[in-house]
């Protein structure tokens, strides 16, 4: 019958008029920013700086090693070593960066910065509202925008941050009760001579 | 007659009657023309409103919802809008006729306001030729597409004008003939004469409106196709057809000009809505003799409202017909099916004499009949030869 | 407008000077993104159609030689934007190929199951769109959508982005899927068919939408091989070609799946396919999600940085929501490629659009644009 697919389109038609009223899968609209989506624990906008502790100077994990700068594909971040080595929190000595700099209106939220690092110090931020009326220096930001205490990147991704934390706890233990097993041995007496694979470890 | 049903006609005597008496009549037809004005103003404010939201809903979306409670500012954020906007007119148009082409449009389309009945006693003008003032008046603006297309000097526009006078002038012709039962029937050009000849009760308790009748309900579906395409809305809007060449006939306007274009092509389809209620839905009578007692005007908004809910729907399930397809339907389809409507309405009305009870059905299933074959045939001639069913093979 | 071409054979039959030359584009609600289309017309038909594209190229095979292999991969996604996952697939298969590395099965299902959702994404849009041109006032377009984006909802559970996901990796995957994936997957895959029901008794029906479309562009299979069409365009003129069967890559020989073919190869016929793709991909992913095994998902031996293949070429191909997308790869045993070539189905698909075209009218032109699918990423790069 002619017309009879014209009026089954509109019966779909006023099908969803009707749903709209009652039905939330007929009426998806979520009302930013009065309503939001819930925050999904992998979402990946630009990058941010962890630091342990209160004090982002002291805390920061980025020992400035530049591997992020290097495989970042649009080339958007830009760090500069400090030469003045402090500890991390295994003890040990590391550089850490004077500058570091991440231009996020190049950023493209890949993401490889974050797999490739081998400190966990650059991880996924979610904030999406970073419109600002500076063209010129309101996108580039510096670690002072980019740190982040390490209790909000536990907020943001919990699965990642509780793994990360458990190692590191390990680990810290782990070199803990390594120096504590080196200050256990006693020390040479002074007048033996040297061992003979000195130079070899030297 | 109750005050709240004669209430705008009582208002409108009283205010009259503070004018001398020389110019009572002149007053008179000023208000008359004020409060239609204004009524049928804010009914396009509105009406682009509802379109939006009821768009929208039909779509899984809110439709605007920001400005004011519900949106119901939004006309006016609108309105503001194309006050303020820049008026390009293009360097080597025709600066009069550009100037000269939404007011040609427009003003038409308010006169034919003037013999609709809204109410009971409630007509501005009563013409003995009400119906042929209508479509004589409706179709003057059809002229202003094309001015507006000429003078705009654009190739679009040239072409978007030549395709929304050739729809137009094709889809004039089913338009009126669809009304001609009508005419028949109630043996008066006059609209409030068709308007009484529907006031009548069946069993006692429902209306004889024209739509109640084979040849109505005929009539009043060839009437909205072809009101629709009148009125250049989809599935009929190729001259605006975004998608294919911009804006047609209206790409060279900006600002308030295209502002009163807009609001001529809703008004022309109010002015559509409220003669297809006139027509065909009984005017200003309640459905059931139970429902009298709600205001005469008030009876003839819920009709026309719904008809404005028509169009609405139609526009948001289908896509548009192509230029060739859309005027073959016009001519292959719609004039011959009003043709065959004048048919039925004849064969209606020799069957009404017959005497014997349990005629009606059998009114019916003769008339309906003979509508319906010619639509199955038409169709089928208009659309061809029906191919070979689409078989879809799979392999594996 | 310039004039100055000599006239084609079509022009003369139409009486030579007489012609309206329009330029439709690159700005153009219709055309898909910046393309334009320089349509000569007598009175309404088109008689020479010349495509003009290259507005969004953005020099990406130029850029994947500067940066590492696992830096081009983001770059992948923003060919065809609406299907980045399955550029990613198409370019690690490339890699991999190049480098002998091989995905563990784990991975490979998971390849295979976001492909088919990114075809589902790629045809409920093409849908969408087709019936936007048609001027449906976007109504089939937002309820296509109101779907799609319960899969890109998935895809940023996963991935972490809905679009531009950048997940595969050159050996398997980026990251393994987090709980209740599957189960949201499922019902995602459960609730589609009912949405592809009211989307057929909206427009398949339709007299005004099969007047459009029936009989309009009508691409013979002799010519479509002839041009190197691939996809639902090349099958929807009856020629059975569909690379999940006949490469069998990844882990597609596991599935039981048919590829719909039609008949008279016009923008109906085009239409349809792709809702009977959508309909087998669907029986595709329920067996996967079905049939998914725990294990890994990542090759042992792949390295993450410092990816220097032999020297070589590879060449790697994936039936693409929209047809052969296929990588060319040649590594000089550097950091970076020496060459990287994409063979986008897009642009090979849009060769043929004059000769769709002529003889139609300009509207059927806008119809016929939509049908071939085209994402201007991937035409331009």
């Amino acid at each position: 019958m002619n017309g009879a697919g014209i009026i089954k389109g509109m019966i779909e038609t006023a099908r969803n008029l009707a749903g709209s009223y009652h039905d939330k899968e007929r009426l998806t609209t979520v009302q930013y920013p009065e309503e939001t989506l819930p925050p999904v624990e992998n979402a990946r906008t630009i990058p941010f700086l962890v630091y342990d502790g209160g004090d982002a100077a002291a805390g920061l994990r980025c020992t400035a090693c530049t591997i992020c700068e290097k495989e970042c594909p649009p080339q958007c971040i830009y760090i500069v070593k400090d030469m003045a080595k402090k500890p991390d929190y295994l003890g040990k000595m590391q550089l850490h960066p004077k500058v570091f700099d991440i231009d996020i209106a190049v950023c493209m939220s890949c993401g490889i910065c974050v797999e490739v690092c081998p400190f966990d110090a650059i991880k996924m931020d979610q904030v999406f509202e970073l419109s600002t009326d500076d063209r010129f220096g309101g996108l580039l930001w510096g670690i002072k925008q980019l740190a982040k205490p390490n209790e909000y990147f536990q907020k943001l991704h919990r699965t990642e941050a509780s793994e990360i934390d458990a190692r590191r706890e390990q680990d810290r233990r782990k070199t803990q009760a390594a120096a504590a097993a080196k200050a256990a041995v006693p020390a040479p007496a002074a007048n033996l001579p040297p061992p003979a694979n000195k130079g070899a470890a030297a | 007659m109750s005050r709240l049903d004669q209430i705008f006609v009582l208002t409108g005597h009283w205010l009259a009657g503070w004018a001398p008496a020389a110019l009572r009549p002149l007053a008179s037809a000023v208000l008359a023309i004020a409060c239609i004005m204004a009524v049928f103003a804010t009914c396009f404010a509105l009406t682009t409103l509802a379109e939006r939201k009821l768009l929208g809903r039909m779509q899984n979306r809110f439709g605007p919802n920001r400005v004011g409670p519900c949106g119901l500012f939004q006309p006016v954020a609108d309105g503001v809008k194309m006050l303020i906007k820049e008026d390009i007119v293009p360097f080597s148009a025709d600066k009069t006729l550009h100037f000269l082409a939404p007011i040609v449009l427009t003003v038409p389309i308010w006169l034919a306001f003037a013999v609709l009945p809204f109410g009971r006693n409630m007509t501005a003008i009563d013409l003995d030729g009400g119906i042929l003032f209508f479509f004589a008046i409706g179709s003057a603006s059809e002229l202003a597409v094309f001015m507006a297309g000429w003078s705009s000097q654009n190739k679009y526009s040239v072409v978007g004008a030549m395709r929304a006078i050739a729809q137009m002038i094709s889809y004039e012709v089913p338009l009126v003939l669809s009304t001609v039962p009508v005419l028949m029937l109630a043996g008066s050009l006059s609209l409030n004469d068709i308007v009484a000849a529907q006031g009548t009760y069946a069993f006692g308790w429902l209306a004889r409106w024209n739509v109640f009748t084979p040849w109505g309900l005929a009539g009043l579906f060839l009437f909205l196709i072809a009101a629709t395409a009148e009125s250049n809305r989809s599935p009929f809007d190729l001259p605006e057809g975004e998608s294919e060449i911009i804006a047609g006939y209206l790409t060279e306007y900006s600002g308030f000009k295209y502002a009163l274009f807009f609001l001529g092509e809703y008004v022309g389809l109010f002015a559509g809505a409220g003669l297809g209620v006139t027509l065909f839905l009984g005017g200003w009578h309640a459905p059931v003799k139970g429902l009298e007692w709600a205001p005469s005007w008030l009876w003839f908004g819920v009709k026309f409202a719904a008809l404005i809910f028509l169009f609405i729907w139609a526009r948001a399930t289908l896509p548009r017909l192509r230029l060739d397809q859309l005027l073959n339907f016009a001519w292959r389809f719609m004039v011959p099916l009003s043709l065959v409507n004048l048919l039925v309405a004849a064969a209606w009305y020799w069957t009404g004499a017959w005497p014997f009870g349990g005629a009606a059905p059998i009114r019916w299933v003769l008339c309906a009949g003979l509508f319906i074959f010619p639509y199955h045939w038409l169709g089928r001639a208009l659309r061809g030869p029906l191919p070979p069913p689409r078989k879809y093979s799979y392999a594996e | 407008m310039m004039a100055s071409h000599s006239l084609t054979a079509a022009e003369e039959a139409a009486g030579g000077q007489q012609l309206l030359e329009v330029s439709m584009g690159p700005q153009h609600p219709s055309t898909h993104g910046v393309f334009r289309m320089d349509v000569t017309l007598d009175g309404e038909t088109v008689v020479r159609l010349k495509p003009v594209f290259g507005y969004l190229h953005r020099n990406h095979e130029k850029i994947a030689e500067k940066c590492s292999y696992l830096g081009s991969i983001p770059y992948t996604d923003r060919l065809d934007y609406i299907c980045s996952l399955t550029n990613n697939w198409a370019y690690a298969l490339t890699v991999e190929k190049l480098a002998g590395l091989a995905a563990p099965e784990r991975a490979e299902y998971i390849r295979v199951i976001l492909a088919e959702l990114t075809r589902l994404i790629n045809h409920s849009c093409l849908a969408g769109f087709l019936l936007q041109d048609m001027g449906a006032a976007g109504t089939p377009l937002m309820y296509a959508f109101r779907e799609r984006e319960k899969i890109l909802d998935l895809f940023e559970s996963l991935t972490g982005a809905r679009m531009m996901c950048d997940y595969m990796r050159f050996g398997g995957c980026r990251c393994d899927l987090p709980p209740g994936w599957i189960e949201q997957a499922r019902s995602v895959a459960a609730h589609y068919p009912a949405f592809l029901d009211e989307f057929e008794a909206l427009l398949t029906d339709n007299e005004i939408v099969r007047a459009r479309t029936e009989g309009v562009g009508v691409l013979g299979a002799q010519l479509a091989v002839n041009a190197g069409i691939t996809g639902p365009m090349l099958r929807a003129s009856g020629v059975n070609y569909d690379i999940r069967k006949v490469d069998k890559y990844g882990v597609y020989g596991r599935f039981d799946f048919r590829v719909p073919l039609g008949e008279r190869g016009d923008t109906f016929d085009r239409y349809m396919i792709r809702i009977l793709e959508m309909r087998e991909s669907l029986k595709i992913l329920q067996q996967a999600l079905r049939d998914i095994p725990e294990g890994p998902i990542m090759d042992p031996k792949a390295r993450l940085r410092n990816l220097r293949p032999k020297p070589g070429e590879a060449y790697a191909r994936i039936e693409g929501p929209k047809g052969e997308l296929g990588f060319y790869v040649i590594s000089d045993g550097g950091s970076n490629p020496y060459r990287y070539r994409i063979r986008p189905p897009s642009l090979i698909n849009l060769t043929i659009l004059e000769d769709l075209c002529l003889g139609q009218t300009i509207a059927d032109a806008v119809v016929i644009l939509g049908s071939v699918d085209i994402v201007l990423g991937e035409v331009d790069r």
